[in-house]
């Protein structure tokens, strides 16, 4: 179980986060969704330990890690898995590299089982004999597998998704959702992702959080989002131009 | 009405504040980089794969432009120092002064004015493209320490590779100067050499050992720096690049006359 509390985040006299507050079950898919801009993003770092929150709790099966470093920081972070919006793809190592990598580093396998666990991965992903590219070589949606593959080589127990189908058209965006709910009920992984894929994200989450001006808005089933009464995600989850989220 | 002086005063007051804080900031941060890359260095696992790649990117990769470069230098001494000693009848003294310029000042500044520009700018460029695309924050929440794994390997390669490359822009520019003198000029082989034996000494050499030394480290010191706190996008990027090699070319030039005041 992930539990963020009251969260706030300022950059100067920019107030990002306003007091955030979300659970995450643990082995559930969870997902953040919010206007371009609107502090997504900014929220996923603060879990990665990437950003330090001005105030608020972020408990990691009750283990706060805002005020963790270093060691302690790093053993909640070898539970993590994460993929980033651009992929993050080291482009110095061909596709094969990139997913056993995390093992190379951190893991006591050996090199057999290393090359046998990334192969499987990337064929689970649909990437089987692609490993010899360089990220250079494979297409947007291919780099989004190999960063998935690479997020999952190590058997996480929580993954993140920073909107991990932008940029993809929409049969693309597809087939990435349903990867991850393929590899969610093989590996039953906690997930948070961050996305604005409206409406597909509601035939993949458990839960779906609303961010907006800083705070959670609205948190709940899809079903329950897809029918509040708050005009804030209403008009989100339609694409209004007129409402109360102004279009600038 | 009262307030409006002490506001008009506030004002640059508060500006020239903020810019000394981020200076200060900005200097400890520096500081604070090198310090964390120093104690990395002395923490096993190392990571000899990724010292041997920057060993090659920094040292084998600009070979050919240290031997293009060491060449032309030592040929514009010789005939420069020549033309100048020929005119006190001590033309005989051409090769100590060919050697000593290279070996104490010229070997060491040059060498590292071109591995900044060939491989500083470069590095600067990698680590901040790194940056922006997050391959940084990758490695970071793997449980990486970035530090470890991109900053030490170059910079100890850093102090491996200058030395070396200096002296081979010192072996190259003697000669340089020997075929100009010695092969053009007509000054005997014997006197060139002879002469250079007599006058350098190890005091010399260790001068200029000393100096790659530390330019070694503060080329790398300040080109992974400017990479790794790159500014957003491309724009920032490329500011990243220029300032490295400016603040590296002016600090390698700063530094050499610092030690050449203190080193004997």
């Amino acid at each position: 179980m992930i539990r963020i509390e009251n969260l706030h985040k300022a950059f100067g006299d920019q107030r990002v986060l306003q007091g955030v507050t979300l659970e995450v079950p643990s082995g559930e898919i969870v997902i953040v969704i919010g206007r371009s801009g609107g502090g997504k993003s900014v929220f996923l770092r603060h879990l990665l330990g990437l950003l330090q929150p001005d105030s608020g709790r972020i408990l990691v099966d009750d283990v706060d890690i805002t005020g963790l470093r270093g060691r302690a920081l790093d053993r909640v972070r070898e539970r993590y898995g994460v993929v980033f919006q651009g992929g993050a793809l080291f482009d110095s190592m061909t596709v094969f590299d990139n997913v056993a990598f995390p093992l190379r580093e951190k893991s006591a396998l050996s090199p057999q089982e290393i090359q046998d666990r990334a192969e499987e991965k990337l064929a689970q992903v649909g990437l089987a004999g692609m490993g010899h590219k360089d990220p250079a070589e494979i297409s947007g949606g291919m780099k989004k597998r190999v960063a998935i593959a690479r997020a999952l080589v190590t058997e996480p127990e929580i993954v993140f998704f920073d909107e991990p189908t932008t940029g993809l058209d929409p049969v693309l965006v597809n087939a990435i959702h349903h990867l991850i709910l393929d590899l969610h009920r093989k590996f039953r992984f906690t997930a948070i992702m961050v996305s604005h894929e409206i409406p597909e994200i509601f035939q993949i989450a458990h839960r779906v959080a609303m961010l907006h001006d800083g705070v959670i808005v609205e948190a709940g089933d899809p079903k329950t989002i897809q029918g509040s009464a708050n005009p804030v995600v209403q008009q989100f989850i339609r694409g209004e131009i007129e409402g109360p989220i102004r279009a600038t | 009405m009262n307030t409006e002086p002490s506001t008009a005063f506030l004002g640059p007051v508060e500006s020239l504040g903020r810019a000394s804080l981020d200076i200060v900031g900005s200097l400890g941060r520096f500081g604070l980089f090198l310090a964390q890359a120093v104690a990395w260095t002395f923490i096993p696992p190392f990571k000899f794969r990724q010292l041997l790649e920057r060993v090659h990117f920094i040292g084998f990769r600009s070979l050919s432009i240290i031997i293009l470069t060491g060449a032309f230098t030592g040929m514009v001494l010789g005939l420069q120092v020549f033309l100048t000693l020929v005119r006190f009848g001590s033309e005989a003294f051409l090769g100590p002064a060919v050697a000593l310029s290279l070996i104490r000042e010229l070997g060491p500044v040059l060498a590292a004015l071109m591995v900044t520009g060939r491989a500083g700018s470069a590095l600067t460029a990698e680590i901040g493209i790194m940056r922006i695309t997050e391959q940084i924050d990758a490695l970071t929440v793997m449980a990486l320490n970035p530090v470890r794994y991109l900053i030490v390997p170059v910079i100890v390669a850093g102090f491996i590779t200058f030395p070396l490359m200096t002296a081979i822009f010192d072996v190259v520019g003697i000669f340089g100067g020997y075929l100009v003198g010695v092969k053009l000029l007509g000054l005997s082989e014997g006197t060139y050499f002879g002469e250079m034996r007599t006058f350098v000494d190890m005091a010399d050499i260790m001068t200029g050992f000393w100096k790659s030394l530390s330019f070694g480290v503060i080329v790398t010191w300040v080109c992974t720096y400017k990479g790794y706190y790159t500014g957003h996008g491309a724009e920032g990027v490329s500011r990243a690049t220029t300032q490295a090699v400016v603040l590296s070319s002016v600090l390698i030039l700063v530094w050499d006359y610092f030690l050449g005041s203190v080193l004997p």
